[in-house]
This record gives structure tokens, sequence and C-alpha cells, in this order.
């Protein structure tokens, strides 16, 4: 979700999230239940179509659905030793079939529409939970990945550009400390933008 | 042009001493707030929307009681900060923009046109579906101060908005501050974003030292430093 969202304007981008997210899970389930190779391959035709569908650049598809393969590398050929090829393959096949679909609704819905998404799915427990709260929450978490991972790597060249190879302690304190700072500053920011309760 | 007024501010954290009372009645469009680093001019201006509260005396914004009444000075009062990665909240830039309208009580198509409107006029349209961090320096500050007056406020205070840009989106951030409709409070190292404007207060350790236009105000600042 971070920078993930591939603009465009397909029946799937438009598509009401909380139904994109029934389908998914549907889709999901259905996946981990196909039994044979041809069950299989109308399940993979049916995602083509629906990339197809959404426009998303196959580039931009792939890089969601690649990682899974580095799994796929160590998992297949366990499963092949155990269980046999057809075990192994059908394996395989659901595991990409149920990333891909995920892939599909991370790259067609904004992440604001997942939040607002959240917040009706909370809506029936608000006497309990406040649904704006836990929205901001997530969306921050999601907002603090890269700030996260800017930190790590300036304190990493910080500590090239001296020359030292310290310890994971040293690694982690002044990680951990300009986190902190930046918490203080990214809270302040939010008082003066008005969510200050 | 609204009316914020420091009265008898004073302020320590800790042992430390950063801001002696202060008394200033703030009523021109474009003031400019100048000192030393560590000199307390960005404690005042934090005073200025609730962010920080003065151990001693009271500051308001039109009548209201920075202290008593932060949510209502709030939506008066926009602040832009040094850092824009601080202030970003939302993953993309029409998002984040967005971001400021929510809890306003406005329809999402209310919302979606006045954030349109802001990225036009901020040049971020074209990177409306993008990730925000992803911005330059530059952008990002435009994005903070879309982000800022997408909600309209009477004030607008900005603490070093330029110390991290470059030459050419410092000159820009400065064009766009000065030309704002709002009344604008802006602290500041570039002292030649100054000159046009309306008031000039130089803070040196913690107490107001000058307070004029800028062509009395600013030789006596560089006589100080000097």
């Amino acid at each position: 979700m971070i920078g993930l969202y591939s603009p465009g304007r397909s029946l799937i981008h438009r598509a009401p999230v909380l139904m994109k997210l029934a389908l998914l899970s549907v889709g999901v389930v259905g996946a981990g239940l196909l039994s044979d190779a041809a069950q299989l391959s109308v399940g993979f035709a049916v995602l083509v179509a629906l990339f197809a569908l959404s426009g998303v650049p196959p580039v931009r598809a792939w890089q969601q659905v690649a990682p899974v393969l580095w799994l796929l590398v160590i998992a297949a050929p366990l499963q092949v030793l155990f269980a046999g090829w057809a075990v192994a393959g059908m394996m395989a096949g659901r595991l990409l079939l149920a990333v891909a679909l995920a892939a599909l609704f991370t790259l067609t819905t904004p992440v604001t529409t997942v939040l607002d998404g959240f917040q009706a799915l909370l809506k029936p427990f608000r006497r309990w939970i406040d649904a704006d709260r836990v929205g901001l929450l997530v969306a921050l978490t999601i907002r603090c990945i890269p700030l996260v991972a800017d930190i790590i790597r300036e304190v990493l060249e910080a500590r090239r550009a001296r020359g030292t190879q310290g310890s994971l302690l040293a690694l982690a304190v002044p990680v951990v400390v300009r986190s902190l700072y930046a918490a203080d500053a990214i809270g302040e920011a939010l008082a003066a933008r008005g969510i200050d309760d | 042009m609204s009316t914020i007024t420091f009265d008898a501010v004073s302020h320590t954290f800790g042992e430390r001493t950063v801001l002696r009372d202060i008394a200033l009645q703030l009523t021109e469009h474009r003031i400019g707030i100048v000192g030393a680093n560590g000199s307390g001019k960005s404690t005042l201006a934090r005073m200025i929307n609730g962010l920080v509260t003065p151990t001693k005396g009271t500051v308001t914004v039109d009548g209201l009681n920075v202290s008593r009444r932060a949510k209502e000075v709030r939506r008066l009062v926009g602040f832009v900060f040094t850092n824009p990665d601080n202030q970003i909240v939302m993953p993309t830039v029409q998002e984040d923009v967005a971001f400021t309208l929510r809890r306003r009580g406005l329809d999402s198509a209310e919302i979606e046109r006045r954030t349109a409107t802001a990225l036009e006029r901020f040049g971020l349209a074209d990177h409306a579906e993008h990730p925000a961090h992803r911005l330059s320096g530059g952008q990002k500050q435009l994005l903070a101060l879309a982000a800022v007056l997408v909600a309209d406020p009477r004030v607008v205070v900005a603490d070093e908005p330029t110390t991290l840009l470059d030459a050419r989106n410092t000159a820009r951030i400065q064009a766009l501050l000065a030309g704002l409709e709002q009344q604008v409070i802006v602290v500041t190292h570039q002292l030649e974003l100054l000159a046009e404007f309306d008031r000039v207060i130089v803070i040196e350790e913690g107490r107001v030292v000058a307070d004029a236009a800028p062509s009395d105000a600013l030789p006596e600042y560089l006589a100080l430093i000097g």
C-alpha cells in the first residue's frame, strides 16, 4: 500500500471497496479449494482477465507477485520430495493465484478508500471503537514505513561516512532515538492540522 | 487581518528560559520573525496555534485564548514546519491534502473539489496519485503548504519553511508565502524574503530587541549579529 496504488478508471478501480474485499475473500478461499489442473487453469484465466480489465501495467503486477516466488523456490522442491509433482504444482499455483488476487486489490485501491472501508466495517462497533482513530492508526503505520526506512538508511550512511562498523546495538540506538524524535514531530504536525484529541 | 496578542508571555524549558516577558500585538499582513538559533523564535511561533503553551502569560488569536481553546484556534491558524516529511500523514499527495478536510463535516465531493483546486494551485496536480514520500524536498514543502491552505485558515505561521530547500524552491515558496491573502507570519534566516514585509521582529535571547519596518529592523539585526 506504500505508494503501490496504480491509478486508473477501470471497473475494478471504481468498484466499491467492501465489494472488492468480499470478492477478494471469496477468490482467495476459492483458490485454496481448487483441486485439479483444469480448475487451476480456469482460475489463472480469470486472473489474467481481471488484470487485463484493470489496466494495471504488467510490470507493476509482476513486482507484487515476484517476492512470493522466493517462497516457492524453497517450498515447492520440498513438496515435490514429500508429495510428488502434482501436489507441489497445485500448491504453487494456488498460492500464486491468491497472492496475485490480493495484489490486484492493493494496486487498484487507494489507501483512503481502504480506510473508509475499515470505518464502514467498524461502524456497528462504534460504541466501543473509534473508527476514525483506527483509520488514522492504520494510515500512520503505512506512512511510517518509508519514514523509518529513510532513518535507517541515513544512520547507515552516517556510520559508513565515519568509517565505523558497530554492532547491531550501535545501529539500533540511533535509529530508535531518531524515530522517537520523528514521532514527536509528527504528533506536533497532527495537532497543528487539528487532530489533537 | 487577525489580531494576535502576546500578553506578558514567558516560557521555560526546565531550567532554561527561552522567552522573557514578551508583549506583542500582531495585526499586519506580513510579519517576519528573525533571530539566532536558540533565540526562542520557534517557540514564539509555536505559541500562536498552541503547539507550545506559555508557562506564564497568555496568547490570544482574535480574542480566543490559545491555551484554552486550542482546537478553535487551530482552525484559524495554519502551521508550516521546517521539515515537510514530518507533516505528511497520508501515503499519496492527494490523500494528504484531503486529510486536512476530514472531520469538518464536508461531503466527499466537496473535499475532492477543494483538494483538486489546492493541488492545481501549487502545481501538484500531476502528482496527485503519487506517493508523497517520493516527492522532491521542494515538492514536499509545496504539499505541506497545500495541505495547510486547503482549509482556508485566516493566519499562516511558517517556521523556517525554506531552510531545507535549494535556491529555486526557496524562491518559489517565498513567492507563494508573500503572495497569500492570509495574514502570514514567517520565522526565517532568509532576510531578503523580508524586505517587502510589513513588520519584522528581532528576537535575541528570548526578548524582542527590535520591532519595526524591515528597513529599520533588518539593519539592527545585522548590526547585532555582525
